[in-house]
């Protein structure tokens, strides 16, 4: 006998709740860990948790780290719901920042208002491209776009090691690879005095509304959410599976591709190694721990920050690696998809 | 030419060890109805504890493999607990292992990142190593390259002659058929995601204790994700995946004789070569949609609850 | 008889789901070499009492008894090692493996197929069963597959065979020659225990019945002494409802027409589509009978367009449709009713009103890319209480509700569509006696407003019930139909064997029992 049987309806307290139970799972284990390591539990959950939201610098840099995780997080959630599984968002946002950086670097000198603009519509069209691919692939040769969006991942990081080393590399840069600070009309105008908020905030607010329109209200996310629940249904109605592919891979290569920009015209101002710390894979769990709903995605990509956070203040006050970040994550999504499935089912009662 | 040929071929056999042993790890796994999609954090994680093993106990290799197939079998069982146990998403519960195990295998090795290992020397096998040209490509190699060999034989004798093989198809053709005439599915593909945990972890030991042999964080660079490719090119079958193997063994070591070869490309294109002959290699086997499903296990991939 | 010991003894077994109660407080008895019906309809719990016999489910109480020995029986493993063979309904065979492997693998004994592929032909043999043991089971008809199921249980030597609902899979002819097998089975003193809700079946060949419905033994009966009048009663609880066929008035012209359609199969282990041509008219229905397997899929496929095929081939009032998918065709008045309702014809987890936009899209429902819902959920509403959906409303999701209520919300929400053409795939499999009289009215009735329908069925007696002309389809070829009247249940099931030009020819040795049975 299997611990497990099926619900006879679906439960709706647990599809909200399970996020919860995951998170708390996450800090039990969590403070386990520190435990062990013989870090003193409550001080490292302090320093973990609450230290970084203790000051307004802290909560300004909060947001920061959420709005690109948000951003991509509501272009991968409508492929999750269609099953399309793109979990390449780091390479779309990578080709997103380098052609974003292009018109950087060829209007450098430059002062003129629709730079700004004009970086946000090529890393769009990048991150859509290098979406496009495996598109392409999956609908001309049925290849798995799980896998192609992974390879193309690495390719780009690599096309961005090979750009910031060669072409792009800022020639009084002591040979560090990357390319030149970009000037203050190639990056996004700061929001906040001593912070680093900036306009791209606005882009991130207006996704999160348009996506929310579109889930709640379009015939497209409709065909979309039949093609992932029952694809043999999406097929009986007529609907063209293809089309869905093409949308929800260039449409999350395009959100991944923004957020590239975002980061380069914002906190980090130039192209290098480091333009993203891991978002493009980050924003797959945050699409999930916000139900793959736009609003659930926004209380998602705060939690995420705040362990992206936390994960730094771990690093300066308590000296562990940053990876306890990875960890932490790792063990999120997996208590989440373990939360998940009792939504269908429940423990099996005997008699 | 011929003095590129030989080193190039002899390095091919062991730049695909760690996608044979992870790579037939997977194919076992898949065969009945599972994938996990957490192969490279698996490697990761085997690849630290093998190093850590082969640093810590001074018995290098002969430490280092055991442990990383035991670190490897060990993550595995998480990924077997949600995705089996639970029956949650098999392929997000191998993202979350992946996640999982870049964390930790980063996390742990950071007291590693500064030592290094001797590595193991080539063992020159009487009389077959004199055979001209075939001689030094395959029997003058460390022993890991002899034990995937025999990995190979041994996995694919199993799977087309024995009882257990047949079983493992046929779970993974149908699981609900399996349980009905009476088999625990729930352990068999325990077992099997365990055994796809090990060789991992051996892949990985290999990597920082015999290729490198020293600890980079991410070291696997992607190796995990091309073995669940190879298991899609080789169409579940053993042999296929020898070949895949060896295929992008030769793309790998490829770039470190570019130069010698007259190549003059930027390395960051020779580096992006096995990522890409992996897109085309996929691209090339999945395109007649009917030669992949006539081998693809019927229930990979689906959660299966009895 | 009384002194002898029974095979089996079921004394008060219940079982209860958090939803139904599946069997409460049944007992039944079956002698050595007895056979025994166990008759109820769709969902009376005939299936989960055999798993409880068979170990793959546990009753909640109740106590099984066999040879005289109270036994507490745990999984499938231990039923077979006590003597007790099964064969399920859904095979639980491996497409993948030969049917010698497939036989090891229930087997508890050394590994070996060379030999046990001669044992397989031996006793296969034996009973009238030929088999190749080296053949793969997805190149083996339905009837082949079961044929490898009951092997299978008898290399066990079993002293209780369990068959659930088998002749569903068989022609008229090999019913007789199953039969056969089971009686000879019953000489050597096997007992058997024969589910069905065919009541001339189990006239035909049981010795003595239990009657269960909601659950519950409504009757126990010898049935050779009773009518299928009283059978049923027992069964149903009330006569058998019978379908009106008012005579068509209007036009008659044909409306889709498939002429010379061949096809690969689109599935790995399909049947490919041969020469087919057909005609169905205005105003009438055109049954396509034949056992699942033999292009069933592939044809619905064709002519749903989720699988498009030449131009030509395909015509709706003349006009060639065959290049068109699914959506188009919908556009152009072809309506379908899938076989699989749950996940096909309807999204499992989403609401009547979702899944009433599925299909019903067309009707207003959109508005520059933004779905109404309100039109949504009126359709839905107004389709419940059209067709009689029960304990259902627009927010309901699928899953929820049972086969039969499902399939009169599928039906319902299609023939609201007003169709030209409405093409329906085993209307009633799996659906109880009340609800499928009413889902075969809904279709006689919609065909009488002129609509042509297309009705594939496993069912012969229900396309005898509604269809004014019948075709069979075997091994991917479809017979010329023939009008009902001239067609009897012999005449088709020789046609399913595939030998179309022969239909009229003498009589077999079946041919007696099969009429009486049919009568």
């Amino acid at each position: 006998m299997h611990l497990l049987e099926p619900r006879p309806h679906p439960s709706r307290v647990m599809r909200w709740t399970a996020p919860l139970i995951a998170v708390a799972a996450t800090l039990l284990t969590g403070s386990f860990l520190f435990w062990t390591l013989g870090k003193p539990v409550l001080t490292s959950f302090h320093v973990f948790f609450i230290q970084p939201l203790e000051t307004g610098y802290g909560w300004s840099e909060l947001l920061i780290k959420a709005c690109p995780l948000i951003l991509i997080a509501q272009g991968l959630a409508i492929g999750f719901k269609a099953r399309i599984y793109n979990i390449g968002a780091e390479g779309q946002l990578i080709v997103g920042a380098l052609f974003g950086g292009g018109v950087a670097i060829t209007t450098e000198g430059m002062d003129a208002a629709w730079i700004v603009p004009a970086m946000v519509v090529a890393g769009a069209i990048g991150g859509a491209l290098w979406g496009a691919i495996p598109a392409l692939l999956r609908t001309r040769f049925n290849a798995s776009e799980t896998l192609t969006t992974l390879m193309l991942s690495y390719v780009a990081s690599l096309i961005l090691a090979y750009m910031v080393n060669g072409p792009w590399r800022d020639p009084e840069g002591m040979n560090f690879p990357q390319s030149i600070m970009f000037g203050d009309s190639a990056l996004f105008s700061i929001l906040l005095e001593g912070s680093r908020v900036n306009t791209s905030l606005f882009i991130t607010l207006a996704a999160v509304l348009l996506f929310w329109i579109f889930n709640a209200k379009s015939f497209m996310h409709f065909q979309i959410e039949v093609g992932g629940l029952a694809p043999a249904a999406s097929h009986y109605a007529g609907f063209s599976a293809k089309q869905t592919v093409w949308f929800c891979l260039v449409m999350s290569g395009l959100t991944a591709g923004i957020a590239g920009v975002g980061e380069i015209a914002g906190p980090v101002g130039q192209l290098n190694l480091n333009i993203s710390p891991g978002y493009g894979f980050a924003a797959i769990i945050v699409a999930y721990l916000g139900r793959l709903h736009a609003l659930g995605i926004v209380l998602a990509g705060f939690l995420m920050a705040l362990i992206y956070l936390g994960g730094e203040a771990a690093q300066v006050s308590l000296q562990m690696p940053y990876a306890i970040t990875g960890i932490f994550q790792g063990m999120l999504l997996f208590f989440l998809l373990g939360s998940d499935v009792f939504i269908d089912n429940r423990i099996r009662r005997l008699v | 030419m011929i003095e590129h040929l030989i080193p190039i071929l002899a390095g091919t056999l062991g730049a695909a060890v760690p996608l044979i042993f992870a790579g037939l790890g997977e194919l076992v796994a898949e065969r009945t109805g599972v994938i996990n999609l957490g192969v490279e954090g698996m490697m990761l994680v085997g690849a630290i504890a093998g190093f850590a093993a082969a640093a810590e106990s001074g018995y290098g290799v002969t430490a280092g493999l055991p442990a990383g197939a035991l670190a490897g079998a060990a993550t595995a069982m998480i990924f077997g607990f949600f995705a089996l146990s639970l029956a949650a998403n098999q392929a997000a519960c191998g993202l979350a292992l992946t996640i999982f195990g870049i964390g930790l295998s980063a996390f742990i090795g950071q007291h590693y990142v500064a030592y290094s290992l001797p590595g193991l020397k080539p063992i020159a096998i009487p009389l077959l190593s004199d055979i001209p040209l075939l001689g030094p490509i395959l029997f003058k190699q460390d022993w890991v390259v002899y034990l995937s060999f025999l990995a190979f034989a041994g996995i694919a004798w199993t799977l087309a002659k024995t009882r257990l093989g047949l079983l493992l198809k046929a779970i993974g053709e149908s699981p609900e058929s399996a349980h009905a005439i009476g088999y625990p599915v729930i352990s068999i593909r325990f077992g099997a995601v365990a055994f796809g945990g090990a060789m991992a972890g051996i892949a990985g030991a290999y990597l920082s204790t015999v290729y490198t042999p020293l600890w980079v964080q991410n070291m696997s660079a992607g190796r995990g994700w091309i073995a669940v490719a190879l298991v899609v090119f080789a169409s579940w079958k053993p042999a296929r995946l020898m070949l895949g193997a060896y295929l992008f063994g030769a793309v790998t070591i490829l770039q470190f004789h570019a130069q010698g070869l007259g190549i003059m490309v930027p390395v960051q294109f020779l580096a992006a070569l096995p990522y890409v002959a992996t897109i085309v290699v996929l691209v090339v086997i999945s395109r007649d949609r009917r030669v992949l499903q006539n081998n693809l296990p019927a229930s990979l991939g689906k959660p299966f609850l009895p | 008889m009384s002194h002898t010991v029974p095979r089996l003894e079921l004394i008060g077994i219940t079982k209860r789901y958090p939803t139904i109660v599946a069997n409460e407080d049944v007992s039944l008895t079956v002698l050595p070499g007895e056979i025994h019906a166990v008759l109820g309809e769709n969902g009376a719990g005939k299936s989960t009492l055999m798993k409880i016999i068979y170990g793959a489910v546990k009753a909640d109480a109740g106590t099984v008894l066999l040879d005289g020995h109270e036994v507490n029986i745990a999984n499938p493993a231990q039923a077979r090692r006590l003597g007790i063979g099964m064969v399920f309904q859904h095979f639980s065979l491996f497409e993948t493996l030969t049917v010698a492997e497939n036989i090891a693998l229930v087997l508890d004994e050394p590994f070996d197929l060379p030999a046990l592929a001669t044992r397989v032909k031996e006793v296969s043999e034996h009973y009238g069963l030929p088999l190749d043991p080296n053949r793969m089971v997805h190149s083996l008809s339905v009837g082949e597959r079961q044929r490898v199921e009951i092997v299978r249980c008898l290399l066990q030597k079993p002293k209780l065979l369990i068959l659930d609902e088998p002749t569903s899979v068989l022609t008229p002819q090999a019913v007789v020659k199953l039969f056969e097998t089971l009686r000879q089975l019953a000489s050597e003193g096997v007992s058997i225990l024969y589910i069905s809700h065919k009541l001339h079946e189990i006239q035909s060949l049981c010795d003595h019945a239990t009657i269960l419905r909601n659950g519950k033994v409504t009757g126990k009966a010898v049935p050779r002494e009773e009518t299928p009048g009283s059978l049923a009663r027992m069964m149903i609880g009330r006569e058998l409802p019978v379908c009106e066929a008012p005579i068509y008035e209007g036009e008659h012209r044909p409306v889709l027409t498939v002429e010379g359609l061949t096809l690969e199969p689109t599935s790995p282990f399909g049947t490919a589509l041969k020469d087919i041509s057909l005609t169905v008219n205005a105003g009438e229905i055109l049954g396509i009978a034949g056992i699942s397997g033999n292009g069933q899929a592939e044809l619905l496929l064709a002519l749903s367009g989720e699988v498009t095929v030449e131009k030509e081939t395909i015509r709706l009032d003349g006009k060639p449709i065959g290049h068109l998918n699914s959506g188009q065709r919908r556009n152009r008045g072809i309506v379908y009713v899938p076989e699989e309702r749950l996940g096909r014809g309807a999204v499992p987890p989403l609401s009547l009103s979702h899944n009433a936009l599925l299909t019903a899209h067309r009707q207003g429902m959109k508005n520059w890319g933004l779905v109404r819902y309100g039109k949504a959920r009126d359709y839905a509403d107004e389709c419940v209480n059209r067709f009689d959906v029960r304990g259902a409303d627009a927010s309901t999701n699928a899953r929820s509700l049972s086969g039969g209520n499902l399939q009169k919300f599928i039906v319902g929400r299609e023939i609201m569509l007003k169709p030209e053409v409405m093409i329906v795939a085993q209307p009633t499999w799996g659906v109880d006696v009340g609800a499928s009289a009413i889902l075969r009215q809904a279709l006689l009735d919609l065909s009488r407003t002129g609509v042509a329908i297309l009705v594939v069925s496993e069912e012969l007696e229900e396309l005898f019930e509604i269809a004014d002309r019948i075709a069979v389809l075997a091994q991917g070829r479809l017979s010329p139909a023939q009008p009902r009247a001239e067609l009897n249940a012999e005449k088709v099931g020789l046609q399913m064997a595939g030998l179309f030009d022969h239909a009229d020819d003498g009589r077999t040795a079946a041919s007696m029992e099969l009429n009486n049975a049919s009568a």
